[in-house]
């Protein structure tokens, strides 16, 4: 492709009016990288057994002008029925402030959206976007930095401890069609800093949309960062997402990829623990029908000694669903005693959906412990029959066995109000009538 | 109310049951002891429905119908129950939920009301005691990390809970000790009612110092070749399997 809505929108971006100067590197840095790699191809070892082809076709614009009609309402079922939480919602990758609720709760936790803390907390924006998470990364990562315009910041302060949730809710209603956001998002946690925080990628309709978004992490010495992405993305649209986190001495990163929607979806989630006594905790579960795509991709970096790393996938595909995981754990000769641990399960409902698992362990020390495993089955005939001699039907005997399957790795999250409702999502999912 | 006629059995192309014939009235209790590989285990997932297993030959009827014909879930609404001899783990369903699903399931086949979850809770109250259970154990997932005599008294909570018209105990006792086998057999004798019985399966005499049957089966190489009363069990006990065992190779 020569010309493409993409490269347009990127050279474009090179030349804004009223932003910073660093700003405007990065974008440039941004444009610059993207231009010369292009989109992955199932080349790249990365994207094997994912093609970004149909989002290169898709060949949308950012969406430039705030948009879409969404009201209070319209969120109650995207909220876990929890009040009272700080919530920044983004329509169609627009702060609205009258949908958003929630100021800073917590002395030391500030919560803004993009445009307000580059004025409020310029020395946190200017220092740390772009420095975690940088545009060599990868192509989407590259489009991100150089297009992105809204998004949120999350700063903690020293012994910050934000005691409720903060939950980033991205919405997308009918006018995102044929439209691109690039949400970014940078949770800097200053040393013994704690919060949790939700970002959520939903939609109101079936429009076909693209969501590239980017969320860089850092956690300071002893700061804890309790991260949920929950994606329930439009059926027609494209999710790209990158989460890379920076761990320091005894911090502590947990994960939660929760991935439902969309008919192509990438997730990288990404963490260097880059001091001794880290604690990193990756879980998730994708669960696709139809003609779905999901693929997680995740990286673990050891690089010091005595840190921990505990990762969880689990997935569930029906039809002609397609899964892809792919675990990396990378052990820096220095890392001994690293306590590594990984498990990928997918459960196949249909004897045409696929999984392509791969976990890779790549270790330099000796005096490691690190263990990988991965399964793909089907429904175990044993739990079946025993199921069915208590007198459930076969159909109900799969559906509870299904959901139970996924539910185990739901058990992991901590946020109970989260836990509860995504709990009630997948039994409804799974239970539904006309199953 | 079972009426089994010289049932014969395979799994994976090998015949286990060789040929059974036993008759089961309301309100009797039954033993079928027998050596290890004796089919005694067979016999009892058959009943069930366990799709292992391949019925090669003769009958089985229930109430009067072909308990053969119907599905494993058709049994257990129809009153069929059996307790496993290793209950399986579910994790991710909680013992709250399955119970009050299985109980429902049972009621919606029957032409009952389905319970809701506070009246259910009710009825564990009161079954929890029979076996002894702390209401703990409902909230945790289908015998997921439980010990082997908690999984035990699991199956016989659910056995409380669906009050089946045939209850038949896999090798309940085996892996218990004194007081957990006391209470799995307080529970199943909590159940007893002149319309109810209870095939008991077991390697072991001791179990039937609890629940004390009125007939006793010998089960070896897939036949029955001794029946009797509940002496037959303590004469079983004290002279060893072979005593009988090998009396059918002679026999043979």
């Amino acid at each position: 492709m020569t010309t493409s809505a993409y490269l347009e929108d990127v050279k474009a971006a090179t030349s804004r009016d009223g932003e910073p100067r660093w700003l405007r590197d990065l974008r440039a840095r941004g444009a610059a990288h993207f231009a010369k790699v292009g989109f992955p191809t199932t080349r790249d070892e990365d994207w094997k057994y994912t093609s970004a082809a149909p989002i290169a076709e898709l060949d949308v614009r950012a969406m430039q002008e705030p948009g879409g009609e969404v009201t209070a309402e319209q969120l109650a079922p995207w909220t876990f029925g929890e009040n009272g939480w700080t919530t920044l919602v983004f329509v169609n990758g627009r702060y609205d402030a009258e949908l958003s609720s929630g100021a800073d709760l917590d002395a030391g936790v500030h919560v803004r959206p993009l445009g307000e803390a580059r004025e409020e907390m310029p020395d946190v924006v200017e220092g740390m976007l772009g420095s975690i998470c940088t545009v060599e990364q990868s192509a989407f990562v590259a489009l991100n930095a150089a297009l992105h315009t809204d998004g949120a910041v999350i700063h903690l302060a020293p012994g910050a401890y934000a005691s409720k949730p903060i939950h980033l809710l991205f919405v997308s209603d009918a006018l995102s069609a044929k439209g691109a956001s690039h949400p970014r998002i940078l949770i800097a946690a200053e040393p013994n800093s704690k919060a949790t925080v939700i970002e959520s990628y939903v939609a109101l309709g079936e429009a076909t949309y693209l969501t590239n978004s980017v969320t860089e992490i850092s956690l300071a010495d002893g700061a804890t960062i309790e991260h949920y992405k929950i994606q329930r993305e439009s059926p027609r649209s494209y999710h790209v997402a990158t989460i890379d986190a920076r761990q320091g001495r005894d911090s502590h990163f947990v994960s939660f990829s929760f991935a439902i929607g969309a008919a192509l979806s990438r997730t990288n989630v990404w963490t260097v623990l880059g001091g001794e006594g880290c604690g990193a905790t990756l879980n998730g579960l994708y669960m696709a029908d139809g003609e779905q795509h999901v693929d997680h991709q995740t990286r673990i970096e050891h690089q010091k000694e005595n840190c921990y790393s505990r990762e969880v996938y689990r997935g569930v595909l029906d039809d002609t669903a397609h899964g892809v995981f792919n675990g990396k754990v990378y052990v820096h000769p220095e890392a001994q005693k690293t306590d590594g641990k990984q498990e990928n399960h997918t459960l196949l409902l249909s004897p045409r959906a696929v999984i392509d698992t791969k976990p890779q362990l790549e270790i330099f020390a000796d005096d490691v412990k690190c263990t990988h495993g991965a399964t793909v089955g089907r429904i175990d005939a044993t739990s079946l029959f025993y199921m069915k001699s208590r007198g459930i039907g076969a159909v109900r005997a799969r559906q509870l066995l299904t959901y139970a399957f996924a539910a185990d790795v739901l058990e992991q999250i901590e946020l109970e109000p989260l836990r509860t409702s995504l709990e009630e999502l997948t039994l409804a999912r799974f239970t539904r009538d006309d199953r | 109310m079972l009426e089994i006629k010289d049932l014969r059995a395979t799994v994976s192309d090998k015949e286990i049951l060789k040929g059974i014939t036993l008759n089961v009235n309301p309100g009797e209790v039954h033993a079928v002891m027998g050596p290890n590989g004796s089919g005694k285990s067979t016999l009892a997932q058959v009943l069930a429905g366990h799709p292992a297993y391949t019925v090669t030959g003769g009958s089985v009827r229930y109430d009067g119908e072909d308990l053969l014909e119907m599905a494993p879930e058709v049994r257990a609404q129809k009153g069929v129950f059996l307790a496993f001899q290793y209950p399986v783990e579910i994790p991710g369903v909680s013992n709250a939920y399955f119970l009050r699903t299985a109980y429902n399931e049972i009621r919606k086949a029957r032409g009952e009301e389905e319970v809701d979850p506070m009246d259910f809770l009710e009825v564990m109250e009161q079954k929890l005691k029979v076996v002894e259970m702390s209401d703990a154990m409902l909230n945790r997932s289908v015998n997921t990390g439980f010990s082997g005599g908690e999984k035990k008294r699991n199956e016989i909570l659910q056995m409380a809970v669906l009050e089946p018209k045939l209850a038949i105990l896999d090798e309940t006792d085996s892996g218990l000790d004194i007081d957990a086998l006391r209470v799995v057999a307080n529970g199943v004798n909590a159940l007893r009612r002149p319309d109810r019985s209870t095939i008991v399966v077991t390697h072991y005499q001791r179990l039937l110092n609890y629940i004390v049957p009125d007939y006793v089966h010998v089960l070896a190489a897939g036949r029955i070749v001794k029946s009797g009363g509940k002496e037959l069990a303590l004469e079983l006990e004290a002279k060893g399997y072979d005593w009988v065992t090998g009396a059918t190779g002679a026999a043979a």
